[in-house]
């Protein structure tokens, strides 16, 4: 593999990535009216970041175990309403916890 | 609108400090990315090229298949458009949030920094959200990306995999963060986190459905209990007023310092 032809692949990527993400940010220059277009937008980042939690969260550690226990310390933590980083750091904890007490077993 | 007028100095802080959880999950998996990079045999100055150009991780990921596989550009440029067109419909759903006082201009670097992660924070503000907010978070959650990718990229033994392990939730946690509380208040809401869920898991394990790309399936998902929520139940919104959207009802007051304990 020439060096140049790894820049031109990088440039690729850039370019396509940054497309995808800009154009629908920036081509819409009236806000959008239509109810049901605008609903469909409120309930997208719903939809969205719940097909990409579960089940990955569960299958992104070591161990499943581990996995669900960070599921459950994220829900507990994010049902009580704490904030971001907090639930962040609570499902962390759950993952080293766990992870560290089955490795005893 | 009842609401006090947050400054741009505010919004900016208010990102960077939202950023840091970003921060955290970014580590784990940029560090592997870098590992892998350097692995296949790709300096660790191209790797944290690509990671600070792309700023994906699905997408950064694929395309490192292909530049070791010497694909195409052309199947470079498809791969890429698939796997992050999920941004796609982020982006559109984020324009309608965004504040329409403020500059357009705006909007060019905050598309750079538009990842499920910064994209998740910024649709969780209360009412409308400034440009600086996800500026704030691009602040602090990219050097998080690159600086991971270059730890790496040094040395795949510096971080031990159980730190991985537990960094690589920081992320879900968050967005349960996001998901969770909304849905508590909110039927509609609850159905499409469920739904969500379900079908993502069928997406996982079930036979042929399992076929479909990661990409692709968030976006099927998105479209279909988004698509019928909206059919179903749509927002009875008139203007877009952060009051009336039951995202969050503490819209009128700002707390500096406070994220999503608004409903405390």
């Amino acid at each position: 593999m020439k060096m140049s032809d790894i820049y031109m692949y990088i440039l690729v990527m850039a370019v396509v990535t940054y497309l995808v993400r800009v154009l629908p940010l920036t081509v819409f220059k009236k806000e959008i009216t239509n109810k049901y277009v605008t609903s469909f937008l409120y309930y997208v980042p719903y939809a969205c970041l719940a097909a990409m939690t579960f089940p990955a969260i569960v299958t992104a550690t070591e161990t499943p175990i581990s996995g669900i226990a960070a599921l459950i310390a994220a829900f507990v933590s994010s049902f009580k309403g704490r904030s971001l980083l907090e639930s962040a750091l609570w499902a962390c904890a759950a993952v080293f916890v766990v992870e560290r007490v089955i490795a005893f077993i | 609108m009842g609401q006090h007028e947050i400054s741009k100095g505010q919004w900016f802080a208010k990102g960077m400090r939202d950023g840091i959880p970003i921060a955290l999950g970014y580590l784990a998996v940029s560090f592997t990315f870098g590992m892998m990079v350097v692995k296949d045999g790709i300096g660790i100055g191209q790797a944290v090229l690509i990671s600070m150009t792309n700023v994906t991780s699905a997408g950064q990921f694929a395309g490192l298949d292909i530049i070791i596989g010497s694909g195409t550009y052309l199947e470079m440029a498809l791969t890429q458009l698939v796997i992050n067109l999920r941004y796609s419909l982020m982006a559109f759903s984020l324009s309608q949030k965004m504040d329409r006082r403020e500059s357009w201009l705006w909007r060019y670097p905050v598309a750079f920094g538009i990842t499920d992660e910064i994209f998740a924070i910024s649709v969780s503000q209360p009412g409308k959200v400034s440009a600086l907010y996800n500026l704030g978070a691009m602040a602090i959650a990219i050097p998080g990306w690159v600086l991971g990718t270059l730890l790496g990229g040094i040395s795949g033994k510096l971080m031990p995999p159980f730190l991985i392990s537990a960094f690589s939730v920081a992320i879900y946690g968050m967005f349960m963060q996001i998901i969770i509380p909304p849905a508590k208040e909110n039927k509609t809401v609850a159905f499409v986190v469920g739904g969500s869920m379900l079908m993502s898991l069928g997406f996982k394990y079930l036979p042929y459905l399992n076929k479909v790309s990661t990409g692709f399936t968030v976006i099927i998902i998105t479209f279909v209990a988004a698509g019928l929520a909206a059919v179903l139940k749509p927002v009875e919104n008139s203007d877009n007023e952060p009051s009336e959207l039951p995202i969050e009802d503490a819209g009128e007051h700002f707390r500096s310092g406070e994220s999503g304990d608004e409903n405390e």
